[in-house]
């Protein structure tokens, strides 16, 4: 019973029980007092309307209850796995434990499957058993307790229902309430976020093979998969050189973009044009890594061995490797066209039309107008824009993870695989499970670098932004 | 007679119309930015669209198999449905069952695992013992590919007619021409210099041949499938020569699979069928096989826990902090946190899945709940920031009008402000989960990458979504991935374009200006 229990998919049933129990009290709550009799007690009057006792009693009823699931949905996994490891053989628990942990994950990921067959392996076959009775009774409390919850909620919240009860004034307070907890979830990821980086970080540092701080950040040799050298300097230099290589084709072309649908495009031209660019945002960046590595590096490794063949240069020249940093910040610079020119069209516009007419009615030419009275008003904003282009293009992924390399190398060749951050993330935490060796949570540290860089390009782009609109409105 | 001389440019001529020029340079620049783009944008959709193209439609092999062996439909097996097939297969090309090799060549064209479709056919629905059980099996990818592209580069051409047809010692076969001298001809013109150094099969009465040597006026020939006709004299029949485009060890077909394809071709054994298993199939190793189903249900999900979790989430917390946070330092805090989380790397909320989500709570791996959550809050700033730019375009007017009737706040709120600010506020949840249906980078690190082979079922089953299938395939070896993924890319391209469009009409059906 218990095993069948601890076997089932998930307890996804448990939302509907609470919904109609949410139902019923709402009902119930609305009709109870909807029935009073008029004058029948203190007041003649409802202080607040039927549905308001309704929605009253209903969040006595579901809030207690859904906060016990919350609490089983964060905790009874955890709390299950270690009541497994404790009864776990002497003989499995020697074998240290990562092992340990590797053997309960797949206890846990066979026990959620739909068909159990025994494998054979006897202590596997009993751990999966135990596993899942010791689940359903883990849900069997949690079902217990949220009954006990929803039904005291109910009682306790029936008894102050009456004609003269602010349910409203409740139903509101609660409301709100719930609203700050959603808008606070968001504070909370930033919170996880840093939590979880900072915490994986220090751990990565104080590990007995892991590196020193110096090493890591001005160590010149990385190669975490295979032997133990930490220096990021490589992956920051190639996470650099590819940005700056889309930056390359992003500014100029996002910028005139921009400048010619401000200042010259016609009304229709520009409603017509726009959606068009702001496509280019919207598709995938897995898209783009496709076509980048299939189109783009083909097309870069031919020219570079074209280049490499020319009688003036060395054999050796250029890398000419079938991925390459090129390829990635080329298309990447497409990628980031949008951001640059969208955001620019809007600095652009911002600067006063005033200025734009002191400027004509001196005799200046449109272009000149733009170049020596919009462009500089319009200068911090456009900085803006190119600092929030440029830490979107250090953080971006797929695209160099398709289109790149992996070779940790500080070279100037664009036509070599330099490897990024981002693309040394995906390969050391992509398979591998286990959190415990200095190789995986390395992955930490690079994340934590790259999130305090692009954090920092990016207070000081809203910044300006921000200030920059204070100075117009 | 003298022309009337132009009068002098004058200074200041010149120098406006070295202003014009700049003028005229500097718009260009601007046009030539936007064309770049634009172009760019164009490129990128025909050139993936153009290798799409070719995995739409795919080639297979039919056979009817004899119905009398599949009578005990319960227990037929993998095994015994190839037996058959091969048993088929040996029954059209009877000359090639003496040889081991040569029969492995033959069934190598459609995988052992093609037949899995015919079987789950054959298990759902009764046979009828009188008619053949028609199968259509998946040839192999290289065969696919062969058959799209390289078989129409043969070139035929009719070289004389056959005299006599001698065996050698050594296994080969003699040729000689019908008394025409045309076999010289024949081999002068491959003599020529300039001449491409390709295979040649040659064709005699529906068998075909490898053109092994020339020797004056007959041939030296290897025989590679169809009915070897009978030795001696051929009665002037026509001999045809095919030029390959290919040398056999530049290609994963041999010359005797080349045959066997243009003999099966010419046989109408081989149909060309839109490719419904790229949406019918799972994901399998074998591109011929493999299909996009499970991982469009797994992103089917993951977008379905994407909207549970954020949507809501993300229209309250916009409620909250437009219309209910109090100016204070807290609200301001939020408001700085929610505009740089929306810049945040999306692969820094894959590593804060798989440190919390997988490592604090344990959390499966691999699942589309977990998945669905990390990418949830990826757009929840997004989904936050439109609605609250929707919220504040409602005039205060209406809150103003609903408060001096009576009504308390969150009436104003929610009876009045929100209804108002709803399409906009859809608009917004649509272009995010567009957003979440594209990203790949947070899913990779919590698993969602691993292979799956079943349909999931539930969000708790192990699952890929179709961004991660796209990276998946695109890293295979086979050739034929990648027309594969270029189609999957074309299909999810499509959706998303879907999903911006509707964005598109409602904003135009719904939106009010005030």
């Amino acid at each position: 019973m218990l095993q069948t229990i601890g076997h089932l998919p998930i307890g996804w049933l448990l939302i509907a029980p609470l919904a109609a129990a949410g139902f019923f009290a709402f009902s119930f709550g609305r009709t109870e007092v909807g029935a009073l009799p008029i004058g029948s007690t203190i007041g003649a009057r409802l202080h607040s309307q039927p549905n308001y006792h309704g929605y009253f009693l209903a969040f006595s009823t579901i809030l207690p209850a859904a906060l016990i699931f919350l609490a089983y949905l964060l905790f009874a996994e955890n709390y299950v796995r270690g009541a497994l490891h404790s009864e776990l053989p002497d003989y499995l628990l020697a074998r240290g434990p990562e092992q340990v942990d590797l053997f309960i994950e797949r206890v846990a990921n066979y026990a959620g499957q739909r068909n159990i067959e025994d494998t054979g392996n006897l202590l596997f076959d009993a751990s999966v058993d135990r596993y899942a009775i010791l689940k359903g009774q883990a849900r069997l409390v949690a079902l217990a307790i949220a009954i006990v919850a929803a039904l005291g909620g109910f009682f306790i919240g029936r008894r102050p229902l009456n004609r003269s009860f602010p349910a409203r004034t409740y139903v509101e307070q609660t409301i709100t309430a719930l609203l700050f907890v959603c808008a606070a979830i968001a504070i909370l990821t930033t919170v996880g976020i840093v939590l979880s980086l900072v915490y994986e970080t220090l751990r990565f540092f104080s590990l007995p093979d892991g590196p020193g701080v110096f090493e890591f950040l001005f160590g010149t040799d990385w190669n975490a998969q295979t032997s133990q050298n930490f220096g990021a300097v490589p992956l920051f230099f190639g996470t650099l050189m590819i940005a700056l290589l889309a930056m390359c084709v992003a500014v100029p072309v996002g910028l005139f973009a921009a400048i010619y649908l401000s200042e010259y495009a016609s009304p229709r031209f520009r409603s017509w044009v726009k959606p068009i660019l702001e496509l280019l945002a919207g598709i995938p960046t897995v898209v783009y890594g496709f076509f980048a590595a299939a189109l783009i590096a083909p097309l870069v490794r031919n020219l570079a061995q074209w280049v490499n063949s020319l009688p003036f240069t060395p054999d050796n020249f250029l890398a000419a490797q079938p991925t390459s940093a090129l390829a990635a910040g080329l298309i990447m610079g497409v990628m980031i066209i949008p951001f640059v020119s969208s955001l620019s069209d809007d600095v652009i516009n911002a600067v006063p039309q005033p200025l734009r007419d002191g400027a004509l009615a001196v005799g200046a030419t449109q272009s000149e107008t733009i170049k020596q009275v919009v462009l500089p008003a319009a200068f911090p904003g456009i900085v803006a824009a190119v600092l929030l282009a440029m830490s979107r293009a250090i953080g971006e992924t797929m695209i160099v993870v398709m289109a790149a390399g992996g070779r940790a190398l500080i070279t100037l060749d664009p036509t070599s695989d330099i490897t990024t951050v981002t693309y040394q993330i995906v390969s050391l935490l992509t398979g591998d499970t286990a959190f415990d060796s200095a190789k995986t949570i390395s992955a930490f540290a690079l994340g934590f670098a790259l999130f305090g860089i692009t954090l920092l390009f990016n207070v000081i782009a809203l910044r300006v932004v921000k200030r920059y609109r204070e100075a117009y409105d | 007679m003298t022309e009337p001389a132009m009068p002098p440019e004058s200074v200041q001529d010149a120098r406006m119309r070295r202003r014009n020029q700049a003028e005229r340079r500097f718009k260009l620049y601007g046009q030539l930015a936007i064309g770049i783009a634009v172009s760019f944008l164009a490129i990128l959709l025909i050139s993936i669209s153009l290798r799409a193209t070719a995995a739409f439609s795919r080639h297979l092999l039919v056979l009817d198999l004899p119905a009398a062996e599949f009578t005990d439909t319960k227990n037929i097996g993998i095994t015994d449905l190839n037996l058959a097939v091969r048993a088929d297969l040996l029954s059209a090309f009877p000359e090639l069952s003496d040889n081991r090799s040569e029969r492995a060549e033959l069934f190598a064209l459609s995988p052992r695992l093609a037949v899995l479709p015919v079987l789950r056919k054959l298990q759902t629905r009764p046979v009828d013992a009188e008619s053949p059980v028609r199968a259509r099996l998946a040839l192999s990818d290289d065969v696919d590919l062969y058959l799209k592209n390289e078989i129409r580069t043969h070139r035929a051409l009719h070289v004389g007619e056959a005299g006599r047809l001698a065996r050698l010692s050594t296994g080969a076969y003699r040729l000689s021409d019908a008394g025409q001298d045309s076999f010289i001809t024949f081999q002068d013109r491959l003599a020529e210099p300039g001449s491409p150094n390709q295979d040649i099969l040659i064709s005699l009465s529906g068998a075909l041949f490898e053109l092994a040597d020339t020797a004056g006026a007959s041939m030296i020939l290897n025989h590679l499938a169809g009915p070897v006709p009978e030795l001696g004299e051929q009665g002037s029949r026509p001999v045809t020569a095919i030029f390959l485009s290919s040398d056999s060890a530049d290609r994963p077909l041999s010359n005797r699979q080349v045959a066997i394809l243009i003999l099966m071709r010419d046989a109408e054994m081989i149909e060309r069928r839109f490719n419904a298993s790229l949406f019918t199939n799972a994901d399998s190793t074998y591109p011929e096989l493999a299909g996009a189903a499970a991982a469009i249900v797994g992103s089917l999900f993951t977008m379905l826990i994407t909207a549970i979790f954020a949507i809501p989430i993300g229209i309250f917390a916009a409620i909250y902090l437009e219309e209910f946070a109090p100016k204070s330092r807290l609200t301001s805090a939020i408001e700085v946190n929610i505009n740089n989380l929306a810049a945040v790397p999306s692969i820094i909320f894959g590593l804060l899945g798989a440190a919390v989500f997988l490592n604090t709570f344990d959390l499966p791996r691999s699942v589309p709940l977990v998945g669905g959550l990390v990418l949830g809050l990826l757009v929840l700033p997004t989904i936050i920031i439109a609605s609250r730019a929707a919220l504040r375009s409602v005039p205060p007017s209406m809150r103003e009008a609903a408060l001096g009737l009576g009504a308390s706040k969150s009436q104003a709120v929610f009876h009045h402000v929100l209804p108002l600010a709803a399409p906009g506020i859809l608009t917004g949840a649509i272009i995010a989960m567009a957003r979440a249906l594209g990203e790949t980078a947070p899913l990779l690190l919590i698993g969602m990458v691993a292979f799956v082979s079943d349909v999931p079922t539930s969000p708790n089953d192990e699952a890929t979504v179709l961004p991660v299938l796209i990276y998946k395939w695109f890293s295979g070896s086979e050739r034929a991935w990648e027309p594969m993924t270029a189609a999957i890319i074309i299909i999810l391209l499509a959706i998303l374009i879907a999903m911006n469009l509707v964005a598109v009409l409602l904003r135009r059906r719904f939106e009010r200006r005030w």
